[in-house]
């Protein structure tokens, strides 16, 4: 009998299983449930999208591109970030990956070597820790809070700054709690960081899902970009989740690190993916807006409901998630979904799946139609007058 | 565009409720912008687009190409009216091109349209000719993609 123990790695044998996963399994055998889980766009790609991936597969274009992408994608990817977010990359600065996700994983394993610190604010997206353990790194965990609006708080940052810190994770907008951090309150983050050898990791992939205020990257104020990987991609802006498109764009000392990475590892990010990726970067500025709009309908929808039913919710000015305070109703975060879903048939995700200061808070996503966003609002209501 | 008008041409049975919470406005000015465009006949009906196929009801419908002398002082618009009476007409358009009025008509059977034609449409004196086209199955309509109902089956990844 071979014994695993001994195969595997504890450093995979020692990140944590993710919770939110059992819970998942149990939503998928259970029928007439109405969820508000998903963490992706209800929008199927735009057509002319899907249309210039098929024209790729038809005029055969099925080869590797080169390891960093296709150039024309680059170089476009460069021109979209000027024009919508005021950042300065050439096309030789812009990497194509598999990805958000693998945009995320390339920064932190080009950076980070044992020992190094890692600060991540949460709650947030459940990839960086155990990203950063596996490259051996430190993760220092931010606890961001309720009346600072879920921002990075820089008194309690500079704390947190060690000898070690190597990175700081910045993800905003932010899922789960739909938080945005302003330029003047980036401003505080980037004056701590200025003057040292700490690189910050901007996850921007909810960069274009903001309502009432365009994102501000921390990569556009002074010094900054020299310090700054941006991680980005097409799944949230698009509604392009299954096409695995994203990108990083960096000064070029950290980009030529991070794509030998890259080639090893993944070689060159999906051909067809790629060649849907330029037409959107290049003529999907209007679909943007298009289902901005629609999520912002939704996101006042559900806020409205929520004052409604007297559940405490600050506003989310990102993303298409809302974070509702749940702690006043006596239970646990997973007490409370696990109940919502066996006694009213509805799910949202508890925010303990996002950090330990989840406790209290559930996530919601309205990626749904009104229609499904008012069923669950009314199995919420019905459970809610159960406690 | 007006917003109001937009959340309603895509979904006519928003409440209210649901539509002032959208546009930030309150229920009663919701209520009052509604039955002004109603007033103005902005508004003029709320329909639900049905996929009759997938039910046993029996119908036909035609497009039929209609060329017209045109009166001197009223254009094609008598003709058109008087058209526009008959209930089978569900919708009538004036074209370019090589025919000038596009009739969308809808019948039981066949037979039906056949009638219509021969007996109201071709007798009318301003009418040169007309040309009926029978539709053998709707791909999509007034924005709606004909087919099985969508099911979500995103997959919850964290």
């Amino acid at each position: 009998m071979i014994d695993y123990e001994k195969v595997l790695s504890p450093v995979a044998t020692g990140l944590k299983p993710s919770g939110i996963r059992k819970f998942f399994d149990l939503l998928d055998s259970m029928h007439d449930v109405v969820g508000l889980t998903v963490g992706q766009p209800d929008f199927v790609t735009p057509w002319h999208i899907r249309e210039a991936a098929i024209e790729s597969l038809q005029a055969g274009k099925t080869y590797y591109t080169s390891n960093a992408g296709i150039p024309q994608l680059r170089e476009e990817i460069a021109k979209y970030l000027d024009r919508r977010f005021d950042l300065k990359y050439s096309g030789d600065e812009v990497l194509v990956t598999v990805g958000g996700s693998e945009a995320i994983d390339l920064a932190i394993r080009a950076c980070v070597t044992p020992g190094d610190e890692v600060i991540i604010p949460t709650p947030c997206f459940v990839c960086y820790e155990p990203i950063v353990r596996l490259a051996g790194g430190i993760p220092v965990i931010l606890e961001t809070r309720y009346e600072d609006k879920f921002k990075v708080n820089p008194e309690m940052l500079k704390k947190a700054i060690t000898q070690k810190t190597k990175m700081i994770v910045l993800a905003y907008p932010n899922n789960p709690t739909g938080a945005i951090m302003t330029k003047e309150e980036l401003e505080d983050i980037a004056a701590l960081v200025r003057d040292t050898n700490i690189v910050i990791l901007s996850d921007e992939i909810y960069a274009e899902l903001t309502f009432g205020r365009r994102h501000v990257s921390i990569a556009t104020l002074p010094d900054m970009r020299e310090r700054t990987i941006i991680a980005s991609g097409f799944s949230k802006a698009y509604a392009m989740t299954g096409w695995r498109m994203g990108y990083i764009a960096a000064p070029c000392e950290i980009f030529a690190q991070i794509l030998k990475i890259h080639q090893y590892c993944i070689m060159c990010a999906p051909t067809t993916s790629q060649f849907a990726a330029i037409e959107a970067v290049k003529n999907g500025d209007e679909d943007i807006e298009r289902m901005k709009e629609e999520y912002d309908r939704r996101r006042r929808y559900l806020l409205k409901n929520f004052a409604d039913m007297g559940i405490e919710c600050f506003e989310p000015e990102g993303a298409f998630y809302a974070y509702p305070n749940i702690g006043k109703f006596g239970l646990s975060s997973e007490e409370f979904c696990q109940r919502l879903l066996n006694e009213k048939r509805c799910a949202i995700v508890p925010g303990t799946a996002f950090g330990d200061d989840g406790e209290g808070f559930a996530r919601i996503s309205y990626a749904y139609s009104i229609k499904h966003i008012d069923q669950a609002l009314e199995r919420i209501e019905a459970f809610i007058k159960t406690l | 565009m007006d917003k109001l008008l937009q959340l309603l041409d895509e979904n006519a049975t928003y409440t209210t409720k649901q539509l002032s919470a959208m546009l930030d406005m309150t229920e009663d000015d919701i209520k009052s912008a509604i039955a002004k465009y109603e007033r103005e006949g902005v508004i003029l009906a709320y329909k639900t687009i049905i996929d009759w196929d997938k039910t046993d009801r029996e119908f036909v419908n035609a497009i039929i190409e209609v060329k017209i002398t045109p009166k001197h002082d009223f254009g094609f618009d008598k003709v058109a009216e008087k058209l526009s009476n008959y209930p089978e007409v569900r919708s009538l358009y004036l074209m370019s091109g090589v025919y000038d009025l596009a009739v969308i008509i809808e019948g039981r059977t066949i037979r039906d349209i056949a009638y219509f034609v021969t007996h109201k449409l071709s007798i009318l004196e301003d009418v040169q000719s007309c040309s009926t086209h029978f539709v053998l199955r709707t791909y999509k309509d007034k924005g709606i993609t004909y087919g099985p109902a969508v099911k979500d089956e995103r997959g919850n990844c964290l």
